[in-house]
Protein backbone atom coordinates (compact mmCIF):
# COMPACT_ATOMS: atom_id res chain seq x y z
CA UNK A 1 0.00 0.00 0.00
CA UNK A 2 1.48 3.18 -1.25
CA UNK A 3 2.31 5.63 1.57
CA UNK A 4 2.05 3.16 3.96
CA UNK A 5 5.55 1.58 4.22
CA UNK A 6 6.48 3.86 7.23
CA UNK A 7 3.29 3.23 9.91
CA UNK A 8 3.23 0.04 8.62
CA UNK A 9 6.75 -0.50 10.59
CA UNK A 10 4.95 1.68 13.99
CA UNK A 11 2.72 -0.50 16.00
CA UNK A 12 -0.51 0.92 17.72
CA UNK A 13 1.07 0.74 20.84
CA UNK A 14 4.49 2.45 19.20
CA UNK A 15 2.21 5.09 17.97
CA UNK A 16 0.31 6.04 21.14
CA UNK A 17 3.33 6.07 22.93
CA UNK A 18 4.80 9.01 20.62
CA UNK A 19 1.81 10.62 20.33
CA UNK A 20 -0.68 9.63 23.04
CA UNK A 21 -3.34 12.78 21.99
CA UNK A 22 -3.69 11.08 18.51
CA UNK A 23 -6.39 9.90 15.91
CA UNK A 24 -7.10 8.08 12.78
CA UNK A 25 -9.92 8.69 10.54
CA UNK A 26 -11.26 6.17 7.65
CA UNK A 27 -11.48 7.47 4.12
CA UNK A 28 -15.03 7.66 5.27
CA UNK A 29 -14.08 10.13 8.03
CA UNK A 30 -15.37 7.56 10.99
CA UNK A 31 -12.52 7.37 13.96
CA UNK A 32 -10.63 3.60 13.71
CA UNK A 33 -8.37 4.59 16.83
CA UNK A 34 -7.87 7.40 19.44
CA UNK A 35 -4.75 7.46 21.59
CA UNK A 36 -4.87 6.79 25.26
CA UNK A 37 -4.90 9.93 26.23
CA UNK A 38 -7.46 11.79 23.81
CA UNK A 39 -9.38 8.83 24.85
CA UNK A 40 -9.02 9.62 28.73
CA UNK A 41 -10.70 13.68 27.95
CA UNK A 42 -13.89 11.87 26.63
CA UNK A 43 -14.60 9.35 29.48
CA UNK A 44 -18.35 9.21 28.98
CA UNK A 45 -18.32 8.93 25.25
CA UNK A 46 -16.82 6.56 22.80
CA UNK A 47 -14.51 8.24 20.24
CA UNK A 48 -14.09 5.24 18.32
CA UNK A 49 -17.02 4.22 15.94
CA UNK A 50 -17.68 7.94 15.61
CA UNK A 51 -17.90 10.57 12.46
CA UNK A 52 -14.65 12.55 13.10
CA UNK A 53 -16.48 15.79 12.04
CA UNK A 54 -19.22 14.88 14.87
CA UNK A 55 -16.93 14.53 17.83
CA UNK A 56 -14.50 17.34 16.60
CA UNK A 57 -15.01 21.27 15.12
CA UNK A 58 -12.03 22.40 12.86
CA UNK A 59 -12.72 25.97 13.57
CA UNK A 60 -9.07 27.63 11.81
CA UNK A 61 -9.15 27.61 9.02
CA UNK A 62 -13.44 28.40 8.26
CA UNK A 63 -15.36 26.33 6.39
CA UNK A 64 -14.20 22.91 6.97
CA UNK A 65 -17.58 20.72 6.57
CA UNK A 66 -16.64 17.70 5.02
CA UNK A 67 -13.48 15.24 4.85
CA UNK A 68 -12.23 16.60 1.89
CA UNK A 69 -12.28 20.19 3.28
CA UNK A 70 -10.52 18.67 5.90
CA UNK A 71 -7.96 16.89 3.66
CA UNK A 72 -7.17 19.88 1.51
CA UNK A 73 -6.42 22.08 4.83
CA UNK A 74 -4.49 19.19 6.03
CA UNK A 75 -0.79 20.57 4.97
CA UNK A 76 -1.25 23.33 7.00
CA UNK A 77 -1.78 24.02 11.05
CA UNK A 78 -5.32 23.41 12.52
CA UNK A 79 -7.08 24.72 15.03
CA UNK A 80 -9.80 22.52 16.08
CA UNK A 81 -12.74 21.97 19.35
CA UNK A 82 -14.62 19.24 20.84
CA UNK A 83 -18.51 19.84 19.72
CA UNK A 84 -19.44 18.67 23.27
CA UNK A 85 -18.46 19.59 26.81
CA UNK A 86 -15.58 19.76 27.63
CA UNK A 87 -15.51 21.94 24.64
CA UNK A 88 -11.59 21.85 24.98
CA UNK A 89 -9.31 23.17 21.90
CA UNK A 90 -6.57 21.83 20.16
CA UNK A 91 -3.72 22.54 17.82
CA UNK A 92 -3.32 19.44 14.96
CA UNK A 93 -1.98 18.41 12.71
CA UNK A 94 -3.46 16.21 9.96
CA UNK A 95 -1.65 14.08 7.88
CA UNK A 96 -2.41 11.37 5.15
CA UNK A 97 -1.68 7.68 6.30
CA UNK A 98 -3.59 5.32 3.35
CA UNK A 99 -4.27 6.04 -0.82
CA UNK A 100 -7.79 6.21 -0.41
CA UNK A 101 -7.46 9.35 2.00
CA UNK A 102 -7.30 8.34 5.92
CA UNK A 103 -5.98 10.73 8.18
CA UNK A 104 -3.75 10.49 11.30
CA UNK A 105 -4.91 14.05 13.66
CA UNK A 106 -2.24 14.32 16.20
CA UNK A 107 -3.23 17.29 18.64
CA UNK A 108 -2.28 19.00 21.25
CA UNK A 109 -3.41 21.51 24.06
CA UNK A 110 -1.10 24.75 23.00
CA UNK A 111 -1.60 27.68 24.70
CA UNK A 112 -4.81 26.28 27.12
CA UNK A 113 -2.60 23.36 28.68
CA UNK A 114 -2.29 24.66 31.99
CA UNK A 115 -6.35 24.53 31.72
CA UNK A 116 -6.72 21.31 29.96
CA UNK A 117 -3.97 19.55 32.33
CA UNK A 118 -6.25 20.84 35.48
CA UNK A 119 -9.85 20.02 33.86
CA UNK A 120 -9.03 16.69 32.50
CA UNK A 121 -6.40 15.95 35.70
CA UNK A 122 -3.90 14.55 33.48
CA UNK A 123 -0.57 13.58 34.63
CA UNK A 124 3.17 13.53 33.65
CA UNK A 125 2.28 9.34 32.09
CA UNK A 126 -0.09 11.14 29.72
CA UNK A 127 2.12 12.85 27.33
CA UNK A 128 5.29 11.74 25.49
CA UNK A 129 8.44 12.11 27.34
CA UNK A 130 9.64 13.73 24.65
CA UNK A 131 6.32 16.36 25.03
CA UNK A 132 7.68 19.64 27.18
CA UNK A 133 4.06 19.97 28.51
CA UNK A 134 5.51 18.72 32.15
CA UNK A 135 8.01 21.40 32.06
CA UNK A 136 5.75 24.06 30.76
CA UNK A 137 3.32 23.71 33.50
CA UNK A 138 6.37 23.70 35.79
CA UNK A 139 7.23 27.20 34.14
CA UNK A 140 3.63 28.17 34.85
CA UNK A 141 3.95 27.41 38.29
CA UNK A 142 7.16 29.02 39.41
CA UNK A 143 6.51 31.73 37.15
CA UNK A 144 3.24 32.35 39.22
CA UNK A 145 4.74 31.82 42.51
CA UNK A 146 7.81 34.44 41.40
CA UNK A 147 5.05 36.86 40.20
CA UNK A 148 3.09 36.77 43.56
CA UNK A 149 5.83 37.48 45.26
CA UNK A 150 6.56 40.78 43.41
CA UNK A 151 3.00 41.55 43.61
CA UNK A 152 3.83 41.59 47.21
CA UNK A 153 6.94 43.07 47.41
CA UNK A 154 5.35 45.94 44.81
CA UNK A 155 2.41 46.35 47.14
CA UNK A 156 5.22 46.89 49.96
CA UNK A 157 7.48 49.37 48.20
CA UNK A 158 4.08 51.17 47.23
CA UNK A 159 3.01 51.87 50.59
CA UNK A 160 6.64 52.89 51.74
CA UNK A 161 6.60 55.24 48.94
CA UNK A 162 3.39 56.36 50.03
CA UNK A 163 4.41 56.80 53.77
CA UNK A 164 7.39 58.41 52.71
CA UNK A 165 5.64 61.20 50.56
CA UNK A 166 3.29 61.45 53.91
CA UNK A 167 6.54 61.98 55.99
CA UNK A 168 7.89 64.67 53.36
CA UNK A 169 8.72 68.26 54.40
CA UNK A 170 9.33 69.39 51.04
CA UNK A 171 7.56 70.77 48.30
CA UNK A 172 9.26 68.92 44.94
CA UNK A 173 8.25 72.05 42.87
CA UNK A 174 10.13 74.68 44.03
CA UNK A 175 12.44 72.96 47.29
CA UNK A 176 10.32 75.09 49.74
CA UNK A 177 8.54 73.80 53.28
CA UNK A 178 5.43 72.67 52.66
CA UNK A 179 2.23 73.04 54.30
CA UNK A 180 2.77 69.86 56.96
CA UNK A 181 6.72 71.36 57.25
CA UNK A 182 4.93 74.71 58.25
CA UNK A 183 2.49 73.14 60.78
CA UNK A 184 5.14 71.42 62.34
CA UNK A 185 7.09 74.65 62.49
CA UNK A 186 4.50 76.90 63.74
CA UNK A 187 3.20 74.68 66.19
CA UNK A 188 7.06 74.21 67.56
CA UNK A 189 7.58 78.03 67.28
CA UNK A 190 3.57 78.37 69.80
CA UNK A 191 4.80 75.71 72.28
CA UNK A 192 8.65 77.36 72.86
CA UNK A 193 6.32 80.76 73.19
CA UNK A 194 8.66 82.16 70.69
CA UNK A 195 8.05 86.03 69.48
CA UNK A 196 7.28 85.66 65.53
CA UNK A 197 5.45 86.69 62.78
CA UNK A 198 3.26 85.09 60.05
CA UNK A 199 3.23 86.35 56.82
CA UNK A 200 0.43 85.17 54.38
CA UNK A 201 1.07 85.35 50.93
CA UNK A 202 -1.28 85.17 47.75
CA UNK A 203 0.34 85.38 44.07
CA UNK A 204 -2.36 87.99 41.85
CA UNK A 205 -3.15 87.46 38.13
CA UNK A 206 -1.22 83.65 38.42
CA UNK A 207 -4.13 81.95 37.43
CA UNK A 208 -3.78 83.87 34.31
CA UNK A 209 0.12 82.77 33.79
CA UNK A 210 -1.57 78.95 34.07
CA UNK A 211 -4.76 79.88 31.90
CA UNK A 212 -2.81 81.55 28.77
CA UNK A 213 0.46 79.99 29.11
CA UNK A 214 0.01 76.45 30.10
CA UNK A 215 0.91 74.59 33.69
CA UNK A 216 4.56 75.02 32.23
CA UNK A 217 4.87 78.78 31.97
CA UNK A 218 2.98 78.33 35.80
CA UNK A 219 5.67 76.05 37.30
CA UNK A 220 8.11 78.64 36.49
CA UNK A 221 6.55 81.11 38.17
CA UNK A 222 6.64 79.23 41.10
CA UNK A 223 10.30 78.49 41.03
CA UNK A 224 11.37 82.06 40.47
CA UNK A 225 8.55 83.06 43.08
CA UNK A 226 10.45 80.61 45.61
CA UNK A 227 13.64 82.24 44.73
CA UNK A 228 12.49 85.82 45.64
CA UNK A 229 10.49 84.47 48.85
CA UNK A 230 14.18 82.79 49.74
CA UNK A 231 15.99 85.52 48.88
CA UNK A 232 13.96 88.23 50.93
CA UNK A 233 14.09 86.49 54.22
CA UNK A 234 16.86 85.08 56.79
CA UNK A 235 18.09 81.49 56.74
CA UNK A 236 15.84 81.55 60.21
CA UNK A 237 13.25 82.54 58.74
CA UNK A 238 10.37 79.54 57.23
CA UNK A 239 9.41 79.95 53.55
CA UNK A 240 6.52 77.49 52.85
CA UNK A 241 4.31 76.61 50.14
CA UNK A 242 1.04 75.86 51.42
CA UNK A 243 -1.34 75.78 48.33
CA UNK A 244 -1.14 76.17 44.47
CA UNK A 245 -0.08 79.47 44.69
CA UNK A 246 -0.17 80.51 48.54
CA UNK A 247 2.79 80.94 50.57
CA UNK A 248 3.07 81.58 54.23
CA UNK A 249 6.27 82.71 55.55
CA UNK A 250 7.45 82.46 59.38
CA UNK A 251 9.40 85.04 60.91
CA UNK A 252 11.38 84.31 63.71
CA UNK A 253 11.86 86.85 66.67
CA UNK A 254 10.92 89.68 63.99
CA UNK A 255 7.16 90.97 64.91
CA UNK A 256 8.01 94.76 64.51
CA UNK A 257 5.02 95.66 61.97
CA UNK A 258 6.62 98.80 60.10
CA UNK A 259 9.69 96.29 59.54
CA UNK A 260 7.24 93.59 58.63
CA UNK A 261 5.34 95.79 56.46
CA UNK A 262 8.89 96.71 54.61
CA UNK A 263 9.69 93.16 53.80
CA UNK A 264 6.35 92.38 52.49
CA UNK A 265 6.30 95.66 50.23
CA UNK A 266 10.10 94.52 49.03
CA UNK A 267 8.61 90.94 48.44
CA UNK A 268 6.11 91.72 46.23
CA UNK A 269 8.23 95.13 44.10
CA UNK A 270 10.41 91.34 43.24
CA UNK A 271 7.23 89.67 42.61
CA UNK A 272 6.62 92.66 39.97
CA UNK A 273 9.24 91.62 37.83
CA UNK A 274 8.40 90.56 35.14
CA UNK A 275 9.79 86.71 34.10
CA UNK A 276 10.51 85.35 30.93
CA UNK A 277 9.42 82.20 29.32
CA UNK A 278 9.34 80.83 26.33
CA UNK A 279 9.48 83.72 24.24
CA UNK A 280 6.44 84.93 26.63
CA UNK A 281 6.31 87.63 29.71
CA UNK A 282 4.66 86.50 32.87
CA UNK A 283 3.19 89.28 34.80
CA UNK A 284 2.02 88.16 38.93
CA UNK A 285 2.11 89.93 41.79
CA UNK A 286 1.00 89.35 45.50
CA UNK A 287 -1.17 90.24 48.12
CA UNK A 288 0.29 89.63 51.69
CA UNK A 289 -1.83 89.44 55.22
CA UNK A 290 0.28 89.75 58.53
CA UNK A 291 -0.16 88.67 61.94
CA UNK A 292 2.06 88.72 65.15
CA UNK A 293 2.41 86.15 67.94
CA UNK A 294 2.57 88.94 70.12
CA UNK A 295 -0.90 90.11 69.35
CA UNK A 296 -2.45 87.24 71.34
CA UNK A 297 -1.93 86.48 75.05
CA UNK A 298 -2.36 82.63 73.89
CA UNK A 299 -1.80 82.16 70.45
CA UNK A 300 -2.73 79.21 68.40
CA UNK A 301 -1.89 78.21 65.14
CA UNK A 302 -5.28 77.86 63.61
CA UNK A 303 -6.15 81.55 64.96
CA UNK A 304 -3.45 83.05 63.45
CA UNK A 305 -3.38 81.49 60.34
CA UNK A 306 -7.10 82.76 60.22
CA UNK A 307 -6.70 86.32 61.11
CA UNK A 308 -3.43 86.31 58.29
CA UNK A 309 -6.18 85.12 55.67
CA UNK A 310 -8.52 87.53 56.82
CA UNK A 311 -6.05 90.25 56.46
CA UNK A 312 -4.73 88.44 53.17
CA UNK A 313 -8.09 89.00 51.90
CA UNK A 314 -8.44 92.64 53.03
CA UNK A 315 -5.36 93.01 50.87
CA UNK A 316 -7.49 91.50 47.91
CA UNK A 317 -10.30 93.60 48.51
CA UNK A 318 -8.46 96.76 48.65
CA UNK A 319 -7.01 96.14 45.00
CA UNK A 320 -4.01 93.70 45.31
CA UNK A 321 -0.57 94.08 45.37
CA UNK A 322 -1.14 95.35 48.92
CA UNK A 323 0.28 94.67 52.43
CA UNK A 324 -2.63 94.63 55.23
CA UNK A 325 -1.67 94.22 59.05
CA UNK A 326 -3.81 92.33 61.35
CA UNK A 327 -4.06 95.16 63.51
CA UNK A 328 -5.23 97.56 60.46
CA UNK A 329 -8.65 94.86 60.14
CA UNK A 330 -11.46 96.83 60.38
CA UNK A 331 -13.40 97.03 63.65
CA UNK A 332 -10.65 95.38 64.55
CA UNK A 333 -7.72 97.52 65.27
CA UNK A 334 -6.48 97.48 68.34
CA UNK A 335 -9.40 94.56 69.13
CA UNK A 336 -7.27 91.65 68.44
CA UNK A 337 -4.70 92.14 71.38
CA UNK A 338 -6.18 90.87 74.66
CA UNK A 339 -8.63 88.95 72.81
CA UNK A 340 -8.74 85.29 73.46
CA UNK A 341 -10.59 84.29 70.37
CA UNK A 342 -10.34 80.35 71.13
CA UNK A 343 -12.54 80.45 74.12
CA UNK A 344 -15.11 82.82 71.85
CA UNK B 1 22.14 35.14 49.41
CA UNK B 2 19.05 35.48 47.87
CA UNK B 3 16.47 36.96 49.48
CA UNK B 4 14.24 33.88 49.01
CA UNK B 5 16.57 31.71 51.06
CA UNK B 6 16.77 34.88 53.46
CA UNK B 7 12.74 34.34 53.91
CA UNK B 8 13.17 31.00 53.94
CA UNK B 9 15.47 31.45 57.14
CA UNK B 10 13.35 33.86 58.55
CA UNK B 11 9.87 32.31 58.19
CA UNK B 12 11.14 29.22 59.65
CA UNK B 13 12.46 30.63 62.72
CA UNK B 14 9.17 32.64 62.84
CA UNK B 15 6.66 30.00 62.53
CA UNK B 16 9.24 27.21 64.49
CA UNK B 17 9.77 29.71 67.73
CA UNK B 18 7.48 32.94 67.62
CA UNK B 19 7.53 36.56 66.12
CA UNK B 20 9.15 37.27 69.82
CA UNK B 21 12.17 35.50 69.11
CA UNK B 22 12.69 35.83 65.58
CA UNK B 23 12.72 39.73 66.78
CA UNK B 24 15.82 39.16 69.27
CA UNK B 25 17.17 37.10 66.38
CA UNK B 26 17.62 39.74 63.93
CA UNK B 27 18.17 41.98 66.35
CA UNK B 28 21.31 40.30 67.53
CA UNK B 29 22.55 39.55 64.21
CA UNK B 30 22.71 43.21 63.48
CA UNK B 31 19.83 43.20 60.71
CA UNK B 32 18.71 46.70 61.28
CA UNK B 33 15.09 44.88 59.62
CA UNK B 34 12.79 42.91 60.91
CA UNK B 35 11.69 41.81 57.07
CA UNK B 36 13.78 39.83 54.51
CA UNK B 37 12.25 40.44 50.70
CA UNK B 38 11.87 37.50 48.89
CA UNK B 39 12.85 39.00 45.95
CA UNK B 40 15.73 41.19 46.85
CA UNK B 41 19.51 40.25 47.13
CA UNK B 42 21.71 40.59 50.44
CA UNK B 43 25.20 39.89 51.30
CA UNK B 44 26.32 36.42 52.02
CA UNK B 45 27.26 37.07 55.36
CA UNK B 46 23.93 38.27 56.61
CA UNK B 47 22.50 34.62 56.45
CA UNK B 48 25.36 33.20 58.55
CA UNK B 49 25.13 35.77 60.83
CA UNK B 50 21.06 34.85 61.45
CA UNK B 51 21.90 31.43 61.17
CA UNK B 52 24.66 31.68 63.70
CA UNK B 53 22.30 34.23 66.23
CA UNK B 54 19.37 31.43 65.97
CA UNK B 55 21.84 29.07 67.26
CA UNK B 56 22.65 31.14 70.12
CA UNK B 57 19.68 32.30 71.19
CA UNK B 58 17.84 28.65 70.85
CA UNK B 59 20.61 26.22 72.26
CA UNK B 60 20.76 24.17 69.04
CA UNK B 61 23.54 23.72 66.77
CA UNK B 62 23.04 25.24 63.43
CA UNK B 63 23.10 22.06 61.92
CA UNK B 64 20.07 20.66 63.47
CA UNK B 65 18.59 24.02 62.83
CA UNK B 66 19.60 23.79 59.03
CA UNK B 67 18.21 20.18 58.59
CA UNK B 68 14.24 21.84 60.16
CA UNK B 69 14.35 24.43 57.86
CA UNK B 70 14.81 21.82 55.10
CA UNK B 71 11.99 20.17 56.60
CA UNK B 72 9.81 23.26 57.13
CA UNK B 73 10.31 24.98 53.55
CA UNK B 74 8.82 21.70 51.99
CA UNK B 75 6.28 20.53 54.62
CA UNK B 76 4.65 23.79 55.48
CA UNK B 77 1.14 24.42 53.63
CA UNK B 78 2.34 27.67 52.87
CA UNK B 79 5.49 27.17 50.71
CA UNK B 80 3.39 24.52 48.86
CA UNK B 81 4.81 25.79 45.45
CA UNK B 82 8.34 24.53 46.11
CA UNK B 83 6.99 21.02 46.97
CA UNK B 84 5.21 20.86 44.00
CA UNK B 85 7.75 22.53 41.93
CA UNK B 86 10.15 19.66 43.52
CA UNK B 87 7.46 16.94 42.71
CA UNK B 88 7.47 17.87 38.93
CA UNK B 89 11.09 16.24 39.10
CA UNK B 90 9.25 12.55 38.94
CA UNK B 91 6.58 10.41 39.51
CA UNK B 92 8.80 8.32 42.13
CA UNK B 93 11.12 9.58 44.96
CA UNK B 94 13.53 7.68 43.33
CA UNK B 95 12.70 9.53 39.44
CA UNK B 96 12.97 12.56 41.89
CA UNK B 97 16.45 12.15 43.63
CA UNK B 98 18.17 11.41 39.50
CA UNK B 99 16.14 14.68 38.25
CA UNK B 100 18.38 16.63 41.43
CA UNK B 101 20.68 17.06 38.52
CA UNK B 102 18.80 19.33 37.13
CA UNK B 103 17.73 21.32 39.61
CA UNK B 104 19.98 24.02 38.68
CA UNK B 105 18.66 24.48 35.28
CA UNK B 106 15.15 23.69 36.83
CA UNK B 107 16.13 26.99 39.23
CA UNK B 108 17.46 28.91 36.63
CA UNK B 109 14.25 28.42 34.76
CA UNK B 110 11.99 29.99 37.37
CA UNK B 111 14.42 32.34 39.06
CA UNK B 112 17.41 33.34 37.18
CA UNK B 113 19.53 35.01 39.88
CA UNK B 114 18.91 32.72 42.54
CA UNK B 115 21.89 30.27 43.19
CA UNK B 116 21.56 27.29 45.41
CA UNK B 117 23.59 24.19 46.36
CA UNK B 118 24.52 22.23 43.50
CA UNK B 119 23.39 18.20 43.48
CA UNK B 120 25.17 15.74 41.46
CA UNK B 121 24.53 12.13 41.69
CA UNK B 122 27.39 10.10 41.83
CA UNK B 123 26.76 6.32 42.63
CA UNK B 124 23.65 4.67 42.68
CA UNK B 125 21.91 1.57 42.51
CA UNK B 126 18.64 0.02 42.65
CA UNK B 127 18.05 1.21 46.69
CA UNK B 128 20.98 3.10 47.35
CA UNK B 129 22.90 6.26 45.87
CA UNK B 130 24.83 9.11 47.33
CA UNK B 131 24.37 12.81 46.35
CA UNK B 132 27.46 15.54 46.40
CA UNK B 133 26.44 18.57 47.48
CA UNK B 134 28.47 21.87 46.67
CA UNK B 135 27.89 25.29 47.78
CA UNK B 136 29.98 28.01 49.01
CA UNK B 137 28.70 28.05 52.05
CA UNK B 138 29.10 25.70 54.72
CA UNK B 139 26.57 24.02 56.18
CA UNK B 140 23.80 23.67 53.33
CA UNK B 141 24.20 19.97 52.97
CA UNK B 142 22.01 19.52 55.94
CA UNK B 143 19.10 21.64 54.44
CA UNK B 144 19.27 19.17 51.63
CA UNK B 145 19.06 16.36 53.94
CA UNK B 146 15.91 17.83 55.73
CA UNK B 147 14.48 18.52 52.15
CA UNK B 148 14.96 15.19 51.00
CA UNK B 149 13.45 13.70 54.58
CA UNK B 150 10.15 15.83 53.76
CA UNK B 151 10.45 14.63 50.28
CA UNK B 152 10.97 11.45 50.84
CA UNK B 153 7.61 11.41 53.09
CA UNK B 154 5.68 13.61 50.53
CA UNK B 155 6.35 10.42 48.02
CA UNK B 156 5.29 8.08 51.27
CA UNK B 157 9.19 6.32 50.34
CA UNK B 158 10.50 5.30 53.74
CA UNK B 159 14.47 5.49 53.28
CA UNK B 160 17.31 5.79 55.44
CA UNK B 161 20.01 9.00 55.05
CA UNK B 162 23.28 9.83 55.92
CA UNK B 163 25.13 12.98 55.83
CA UNK B 164 29.58 13.21 55.90
CA UNK B 165 31.31 15.44 54.42
CA UNK B 166 33.84 14.58 51.86
CA UNK B 167 36.68 16.19 53.40
CA UNK B 168 36.95 18.61 50.22
CA UNK B 169 34.49 21.53 51.44
CA UNK B 170 31.43 19.29 49.30
CA UNK B 171 28.80 17.14 51.55
CA UNK B 172 28.39 13.72 50.76
CA UNK B 173 24.50 12.81 51.22
CA UNK B 174 23.90 8.80 51.12
CA UNK B 175 20.05 7.82 50.95
CA UNK B 176 19.00 4.31 51.40
CA UNK B 177 15.91 3.73 49.79
CA UNK B 178 13.94 0.80 51.96
CA UNK B 179 10.62 0.88 50.63
CA UNK B 180 9.43 3.46 47.80
CA UNK B 181 5.23 2.68 48.81
CA UNK B 182 5.94 2.34 52.47
CA UNK B 183 3.26 5.23 52.76
CA UNK B 184 0.53 6.82 51.10
CA UNK B 185 2.26 9.93 50.50
CA UNK B 186 0.42 13.61 49.38
CA UNK B 187 -1.02 13.88 46.60
CA UNK B 188 0.69 15.74 43.64
CA UNK B 189 -1.65 16.46 40.58
CA UNK B 190 -0.15 18.58 37.53
CA UNK B 191 -2.47 20.85 37.15
CA UNK B 192 -3.51 23.57 39.82
CA UNK B 193 -7.20 24.11 40.94
CA UNK B 194 -7.93 27.43 40.91
CA UNK B 195 -6.80 28.99 44.39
Amino acid sequence: MPGSDNSAALSCSDLDRLMPMHLTVSPAGIITRAAPTLAKLMPSHELVGRAFLDVIEPFRPRNIRTLSDLRKAADGPLHLRFREAPTTTFKGLAVPIAAEGGLLVNLSFGIAVADAVRDHQLNGADFAHTDLTVEMLYLIEAKTAVMNESRNLNIRLQSARVAAEEQAYTDTLTGLKNRRAMDHILCRLIGTGARFALMHLDLDYFKDVNDTLGHAAGDHVLQVVAKVLVEETRNADTVARVGGDEFVLLFDRQVTPHKLRRIAERIIEQLENPVAFEGHTCRISGSVGITMSTLYPDPSAEQMLADADAALYASKHRGRACVTLVTELDGRAGKVTGQKRRSA
Amino acid sequence: MHGLINRSVQCFLRDAYGSETWSEISRAAGLGFDNFEALLGYEDDLTDRVLAAASDRLAKPVEVLMEDLGTYVIATPGFDHLRRLLRFGGASFVDFLHSLDDLEDRVRLAVPELSLPRLAVQDFDADRLTLCCRFERPGWGHVVVGVLRAMADDYGALVVIDHRGDGAGADLITVEILDTGFAQGKSFALGVSAA
